[in-house]
């Protein structure tokens, strides 16, 4: 079992033919994800990467059942991708794409939850469920399949926790790249749900970093509803307030959205807590006594 | 992106909001015609602000001749000794930190008879993905203070995503302000207006404090906060072209014109990451390890030998740079190019000869990691290497302590 993707994804590369989606497509293809073809409005009929190539989103779900999207659409035009993937019908809709403005996203948000559909990112590096299907662009060589489910805003900093987990013999269930941005589709609590709810994840790393409030909601849940064991490790311990630290979201304003409210938050809610990124793994490993 | 409050005002006032009137300027005698001119139209007491880009200015006094930053003038020579007390000074308000800013242009403005004073702010609510449009009848004063001590005397409106501010939400907020008659009807007429505006210029945020009546009963902002969305200034090349670039830091905005995502900080230990989180896990590892991060800098995920000799260059150009830590996680970009881009850009004589007294510890994990070791290890530079997060903090620790 998995969440969000796996055996049965059936993936739809928006902004197809451009530099970055042909790459990460090659890299999709090649990792053994069941790409079905891609979009690119104008380039309808033709073949790219020896897969179909449709004028519309529409054309891909009737043409091809595809029930996935993935945007490397450039930031001006990505939050029409999200749209347009979620009146098309698609169910889980991954957007890659850095830089959109926020006015676009609260839009986009709003029509694909009036969808139903799932939206993770934008400005993420994506999802995967190792040995199934890798959706965004995390190296796929670093990821194995086991029990751990993993959340973060980041990449980077995910493929470090993947690979302290991995190097502890801890496999991961699917690793979320929920993205940087104030506005995302996913936030880490609906992302706790889903993995809460998988048989197969028998424990939850959730990675955080500063601005918002989205880990003190997540660890709220926690306390309530999970009963799995969860690591987490919380960014920006030592970030000036005031900054946007890299990601959109990533600024402490008016004294909120600290590492260190978030780390309490989540420690009062009986959460494992890293002080340091370097033992993400080992702590893990330690936490489930193997 | 910041602004300042003259350049706030002047958006706010081709939206229809109504602000007192001002004229900016950047000298003595420019002050002393602005007065003249404010005079001519009827004014009878002047403001004289300070313009930088951090807030508490009122209370805030500057170095040199300890002038406040806000201050009133009842003729025009006072305006002219309130100009020249501030102008080439340099402010400490509580958001400045002790090193100040220094001030080189000033708002003089109408000085407005208050009867009420409120709070306004718009930005974005993170929790429900919708912008919240926010009033307090405690205007003033610092928000933040409200909201922790107060949180029930500010009442909020959020906007439906997609559509302007209805008239039923406006007027709720002006009911709550307790408002009247004339007054009620202008608060709002200026809400609306000014959402509009929010919504026209993707700011981030809008910032009224205070809000106030006056005695005959207008509605004026008195003050303007305005930051932008930096993603959505490619539309809007009017509004990105009211950046002062002399209110930002020297190595960030060279850092800019290398497209590098960098920002100053205090410590001694410089560092060189790809990808913002990794970035940030990065400066809490130096921490940890006894250190301070003298920087946050993100080569993003490329990391060729163009992006890492122009980090080097920023990172050095900080003098209290006292080790720096280099950490990669090559994914698709493979460890072993990384590696060979690092020992290039260490190799480049400006580079080497600023590096001499500076130890690099370089991490390099993910794909390639353990050629990538070599290839330092053998290159016969002034590098250590690691390889696991851990031994590259050991590493740090060690370089502080030498």
């Amino acid at each position: 079992m998995s969440v969000l993707v796996g055996k049965d994804t059936r993936l739809v590369v928006q902004g197809f033919t451009g530099k970055e989606g042909s790459f990460h497509a090659e890299q999709m293809i090649e990792y053994g994800t069941p790409v079905i073809g891609g979009v690119t409005p104008g380039k309808g009929g033709t073949r790219h990467l020896d897969r179909p190539v449709f004028n519309t989103v529409a054309d891909a779900v009737a043409q091809e059942g595809a029930n996935t999207s993935v945007i490397f659409v450039p930031p001006a035009f990505a939050s029409d991708a999200i749209i347009e993937s979620a009146l098309a019908g698609i169910k889980v809709i991954i957007c890659i794409t850095e830089g959109i403005p926020v006015k676009d996203m609260i839009v986009a948000k709003d029509v694909v939850n009036r969808t139903g559909a799932t939206l993770i990112g934008p400005n993420c590096p994506g999802v995967i469920t190792p040995g199934e299907a890798k959706v965004g662009i995390m190296p796929g060589n670093i990821f194995t399949p086991g029990p751990i489910g993993l959340i973060s805003r980041s990449g980077t900093l995910t493929y470090e926790a993947v690979d302290q987990l991995s190097k502890a013999g801890l496999g991961q269930t699917t690793a979320i790249g929920i993205g940087g941005d104030p506005v995302i589709g996913t936030t880490h609590t609906d992302a706790v749900k889903l993995l809460n709810e998988d048989p197969d994840t028998e424990a939850i790393m959730l990675i955080g970093e500063i601005g918002g409030t989205a880990e003190e909601e997540a660890a709220a849940y926690i306390k309530e509803h999970v009963s799995k064991p969860v690591v987490a490790f919380i960014a920006g311990q030592t970030a000036p307030p005031g900054r946007r630290m890299g990601h959109a979201g990533a600024i402490v304003s008016g004294g909120k959205g600290t590492a260190e409210d978030k780390m309490k938050a989540l420690a009062a809610a009986g959460i494992t807590v890293c002080e340091s990124p370097a033992v993400m793994g080992e702590t893990m490993k330690s936490l489930l006594g193997r | 992106m910041n602004i300042h409050e003259y350049q706030a005002k002047e958006i706010l006032k081709q939206h229809g909001v109504a602000v007192p009137d001002g004229i900016a300027v950047f000298t003595v005698d420019e002050a002393v015609a602005a007065a003249e001119k404010l005079k001519a139209n009827g004014a009878s007491l002047f403001v004289v602000k300070a313009q930088i880009h951090a807030g508490g200015r009122g209370k805030g006094r500057t170095k040199k001749n300890n002038a406040k930053g806000v201050i009133l003038a009842k003729t025009v020579e006072e305006v002219k000794a309130a100009a020249e007390s501030l102008l080439n000074d340099v402010l400490v308000t509580i958001q400045t930190g002790e090193e100040g800013k220094l001030v080189q242009r000033l708002y003089v403005t109408d000085g407005v008879d208050i009867d009420k004073e409120f709070y306004l702010g718009i930005t974005l609510d993170r929790a429900t993905s919708k912008n919240v449009i926010m009033v307090s009848t405690e205007g003033g004063v610092e928000i933040e203070k409200v909201a922790e001590e107060t949180p029930e005397k500010i009442v909020k409106e959020w906007v439906v995503p997609g559509h302007p501010i209805h008239p039923s939400q406006a007027r709720r907020l002006a009911f709550a302000l307790g408002l009247e008659g004339n007054a009620f009807k202008q608060a709002v007429k200026l809400i609306i207006s000014l959402y509009k505006a929010f919504d026209a210029t993707d700011a981030s945020i809008f910032e009224i404090n205070p809000l106030v009546q006056t005695p005959s009963g207008d509605v004026i902002a008195l003050d303007a906060k305005i930051n932008f969305d930096e993603n959505a200034l490619y539309r809007h090349p009017e509004l990105a072209a009211l950046r002062d670039e002399s209110e930002e830091n020297e190595f960030e905005l060279e850092a800019g014109k290398y497209n590098l995502n960098y920002i100053k900080l205090d410590g001694n230990v410089g560092c060189m990451v790809n990808g913002a989180g990794l970035a940030m896990a990065t400066m809490d590892i130096i921490k940890l390890a006894g250190g301070q991060p003298a920087n946050f800098l993100d080569v993003g995920g490329g990391a060729n030998v163009e992006t890492v000799k122009n980090g080097f260059k920023i990172i050095l150009k900080d003098p209290a740079v006292k080790a720096i830590l280099i950490n990669i996680f090559g994914g698709i970009v493979r460890c072993d190019r990384v590696a060979n881009g690092i020992v290039q850009a260490v190799a480049d004589p400006e580079i080497a000869e600023k590096v001499k007294n500076v130890p690099i510890i370089v991490r390099l994990q993910g794909t390639n990691a353990e050629e990538a070791k070599v290839i330092i290890d053998n290159s016969g530079l002034n590098v250590v290497s690691a390889v696991l997060l851990k031994e590259a903090a050991e590493e740090v620790t060690n370089a502080i302590a030498s």
